[in-house]
C-alpha cells in the first residue's frame, strides 16, 4: 500500500507542451509513471512524447479515463486549470506552480472542497510512491520503496529527509510535499489521516517551517488521532520576525508562527523532534530502534 | 509589497471610503501651497516611511502655520525616520503628506486579513484603537471581533452589524459602517490586497466616521495583475541588497551573522541557516538561489552576498533534484572567478551527480572547501568565520 498514487495511477499533464511540463514529464514517465496523455490549449490533435494532447481537460476525460492529474501552466493562469480538472471530475489533481495569488486559491479551496476534490500544492515538489508512481518534481533516484511516509511544506527539504531515510535504509512508503503557500489545497492533517491508516507506513516524518499554524494543528491531531511514530522537524529556528522568507507562508507575524512554538507544541503532543536538520534520519532510527 | 500612507489613502478616496483632505509633497517650497490648497487654520504632516510608530518618533506634528511645516519638511525630506518598527538606520523619508486637522471624538481599529486557518477574509475590529492591536488582543481579549467574510456573501450587512456592536457604533455611524466594510471587501479583493490596517478608523466630532490611517500591503504574487499598484512601489524603502535580489529574482533577507548563504530552495535555505547556528556560527543572510542555478544566478547571488561587508565566509548547498550537481559545480567555479571571490567558500554538493560535482570542485583551480556531508560543511563555515 501507499497513499494517493500508485501504479494504477493514470495521469494527465495540465501544460504538457511547455518546457516545465515537458521535461519533468519525460522524468515521470521514465521513472515508470502512467502518464496517459496531457492537455495544452489550442495543440489539440497533437502528439508529445508519445502521448495524446487534447485542448480541454474534458476532451481528455473523455477519450483517456485518467484519475489524476499534474499542473504546471503559468501562477497566472493555474485557478482555471485546477477548476476545469476538478469540474472534470479527476478527483486528484496536483498543481506544482509557484505564485498564484491567494486570493485565486481561496476561491480555488472552495470549489474543490465542495466537489471533493483532492489538491497537492500549489507551490510544491509533489506526490511520490518510489518504485511506483512520480508526480512531481523530485529527483526519483534518491527514493527507494520502504516504511516511512514523509509530509513536507518545503521541496529541498523533503529531499533531505528522503536521502537521509534512504540512505539508512528505511526508505518511503509515500512522500507527499503539501506546499510553501498560505492556502495550501491539502493541510498537514489530511496527509496524517491518510498515513495512518496504511499499512505499508510505519512511521511518519513531518517537515514544517514557520509561519501560520499548520503545524500547531498537526500536533494536537497527532496527539488524539496518530497512532504511528511521528519525527519531525521545523525549519526557520534563525529566522527574523516580518520578513518572508521565500515561501509566500513562511512569515513570522506579530509574533505568532515561530519555530519555537510550533517545536514546544509538537513535544507536549508526544512528536520526536529532529532538532537539526541533518539529523532527521537518525532520529527516525532512534525512534524505530534500529 | 507595502504602499505608503498616501498611496493607501488615495485608494480608500477610490473607493469611496472617508478620508482627510491631504496633499503630499516631496519638498518644503510646495508646503505653504499645500497648507493653502487645503485650507483652515491647523494641518497634520505626516512622513511618508514604511514603518508604524511614526508618531512617537516625531514623524507626525501638528501645525499651527505654514512655517511650521516648512521647519518639519526641512527636518525630515532627505533623512531617515527611526521608529520601534525600523532597524537603527531607520526609513529614509521622501515625502510628506500634509492633511486637514481632524478633531477626534473617539478612536477605534478596523483591520482585514487573510486567514489560514478559516481560509477566508477575516475583518479585526475592536474599541480600542490607536494603540498597538497585539497589546489589546492579549490584556483585552474581549474588545476585540473577529469577522470572517466571503466575497459576494448577501449575509455581508450582518457581518459588519456584528463588527459595529463591538465598536459601540451609534445608528448614524453603523449605517456609515455597512457601507465601509462592503467597500473595504471590494477593495481588498479588486486590488489583491494582503493585508489592510486602519489605526486609528476615528469618530470626529461632528460624529463621522474617518480612516485617519491607511496600511495596505499587496499580495506580491497578484502583482502581474495589478500594473497601476506596481507604479506605486517605493524601492527606498526596501534594503538595497533585498531590492536589488528581488529584482533578479532571488530570494534575499538580510540578517546580522557573518556566514554568508546560498541555497536552492527556501525550507533548505532556511534548514541551512539554522544549521549554521546549530554549530555555533551565525548566518549573514537568507538566500534562495532557486532551483535552476545556473552560473548567471550564482554569480548574481554571490555579488550580492558579498555586498555585505561582515561576510566572512560563504557556504553554498545545493541539493540537486533535477538539475545535475557537476553542472551546478562548473557554474559555482565560473562564478567564483567571474565575481572574483576573495574570501573562503564551502560548497556542500547533494544529490543528482553529486560525485562528480564535488571531483570538479576539487580539481578547480581555485580554493574551494567541498564537503558533501551537510553538517561537516557548516562546521568547517562556522571555523573559518571565526
Amino acid at each position: 500500500m501507499s497513499i494517493l498514487v500508485n501504479k494504477d495511477t493514470k495521469l494527465i499533464v495540465q501544460g504538457f507542451t511547455g518546457s516545465q511540463g515537458t521535461l519533468h514529464s519525460e522524468q515521470s514517465i521514465e521513472y515508470g509513471t502512467n502518464i496517459v496523455g496531457g492537455v495544452t490549449p489550442g495543440k489539440g490533435g497533437m502528439e508529445h512524447l508519445g502521448k495524446p494532447v487534447f485542448n480541454s481537460v474534458d476532451e481528455a476525460v473523455e477519450e483517456l479515463d485518467p484519475n489524476a492529474s499534474i499542473i504546471f501552466v503559468p501562477a497566472k493562469f493555474c485557478k482555471e486549470s485546477i477548476i476545469e480538472s476538478a469540474e472534470a471530475g479527476i478527483k486528484l489533481i496536483v498543481c506544482i506552480t509557484e505564485g498564484i495569488p491567494t486570493l485565486d486559491m481561496l476561491e480555488v479551496k472552495k470549489i474543490i472542497d465542495d466537489l471533493g476534490v483532492r489538491l497537492i500544492g500549489p507551490n510544491c515538489p509533489g506526490v511520490i510512491t518510489p518504485g511506483e508512481a512520480k508526480l512531481g518534481i523530485m529527483p526519483g533516484n534518491i527514493h527507494k520503496p520502504g516504511s516511512i511516509g514523509i509530509i513536507s511544506r518545503s521541496g529541498t527539504l523533503t529531499y533531505e529527509a528522503v536521502k537521509q531515510t534512504t540512505d539508512l535504509g528505511f526508505g518511503q512508503s509515500s512522500c507527499v510535499g503539501i506546499g510553501g503557500d498560505p492556502i495550501p489545497g491539502s493541510s498537514f492533517i489530511d496527509m496524517l489521516k491518510l498515513f495512518e491508516d496504511d499499512d505499508q507506513t510505519e512511521a511518519i516524518v513531518l517537515v514544517g517551517e514557520i509561519g501560520g499554524n499548520a503545524e500547531e494543528a498537526a500536533a494536537e491531531y497527532i496527539k488524539n488521532n496518530v497512532t504511528k511514530p511521528v519525527i519531525s522537524y521545523i525549519a526557520g529556528q534563525t529566522a527574523p520576525a516580518g520578513k518572508r522568507m521565500g515561501h509566500a507562508g513562511a512569515i513570522i507575524a506579530g509574533g505568532k508562527g515561530t519555530a519555537k512554538d510550533k517545536i514546544e507544541k509538537l513535544k507536549e503532543c508526544g512528536v520526536h523532534i529532529a532538532d537539526n536538520l541533518v539529523s532527521i534520519g537518525s532520529k527516525v532510527a532512534e525512534v524505530l530502534q534500529r | 509589497m507595502n504602499l505608503h500612507e498616501y498611496q493607501g489613502k488615495a485608494l480608500f478616496a477610490e473607493y469611496n471610503l472617508p478620508v482627510s483632505k491631504g496633499k503630499i509633497i516631496y519638498s518644503a517650497d510646495e508646503v505653504t501651497d499645500a497648507c493653502n490648497e487645503i485650507g483652515g487654520t491647523s494641518w497634520v504632516v505626516k512622513a511618508q516611511v514604511h514603518a508604524g510608530g511614526r508618531g512617537k518618533s516625531g514623524g507626525v506634528q501638528l501645525i499651527n502655520t505654514p512655517e511650521d511645516g516648512i521647519k518639519f519638511a526641512e527636518k525630515w525630506l532627505g533623512n531617515n525616520l527611526v521608529t520601534y518598527q525600523t532597524d537603527a538606520k531607520g526609513q529614509p523619508v521622501n515625502s510628506i503628506l500634509i492633511e486637514e486637522c481632524t478633531n477626534i471624538s473617539q478612536e477605534l481599529y478596523l483591520s482585514a486579513v487573510i486567514d489560514r486557518d478559516s481560509q477566508k477574509i477575516v475583518f479585526i475590529g475592536s474599541s480600542e484603537g490607536g494603540v498597538n492591536i497585539e497589546d489589546v488582543a492579549k490584556n483585552m481579549p474581549e474588545k476585540i471581533i473577529y469577522q470572517g467574510v466571503v466575497y459576494g456573501d448577501k449575509s455581508l450587512p450582518d457581518s459588519a452589524l456584528n463588527i459595529a456592536k463591538v465598536l459601540k457604533l451609534n445608528d448614524i455611524q453603523t449605517n456609515q459602517f455597512i457601507s465601509m466594510i462592503d467597500n473595504l471587501l471590494r477593495l481588498f479583493v479588486e486590488k489583491d490586497l494582503s493585508l489592510l490596517e486602519i489605526n486609528p478608523l476615528v469618530i470626529t466630532d461632528s460624529g463621522d466616521l474617518l480612516c485617519l490611517d491607511a496600511k495596505v500591503n499587496i499580495d506580491s504574487n497578484a502583482l502581474f495583475r495589478q500594473p497601476e499598484l506596481l507604479e506605486m512601489y517605493d524601492e527606498t524603502q526596501e534594503d538595497p541588497q533585498e531590492a536589488e535580489a528581488a529584482k533578479n529574482d532571488l530570494s534575499y533577507v538580510s540578517l546580522d551573522g557573518n556566514i554568508g548563504c546560498m541555497v536552492n530552495g527556501a525550507g533548505l535555505a532556511m534548514g541551512t541557516m539554522d544549521t549554521i547556528k546549530f554549530y555555533g556560527g551565525n548566518p549573514a543572510n537568507f538566500l534562495d538561489v532557486g532551483g535552476t542555478a545556473t552560473q548567471e544566478r550564482v554569480a548574481k547571488a554571490f555579488k550580492i552576498i558579498l555586498e555585505d561587508p561582515d561576510v566572512k565566509v560563504v557556504l553554498v548547498n545545493i541539493f540537486g533534484g533535477i538539475v545535475r550537481c557537476d553542472l551546478i559545480a562548473k557554474g559555482i567555479i565560473a562564478a567564483i572567478k567571474e565575481v572574483e571571490v576573495k574570501i573562503p567558500v564551502v560548497v556542500r554538493l547533494e544529490g543528482n551527480s553529486a560525485d562528480k560535482g564535488s571531483k570538479i570542485l576539487s580539481k578547480a583551480d581555485i580554493k574551494i572547501d567541498s564537503i558533501n556531508d551537510l553538517a561537516d560543511a557548516a562546521k568547517k563555515a562556522v571555523e573559518l568565520a571565526k
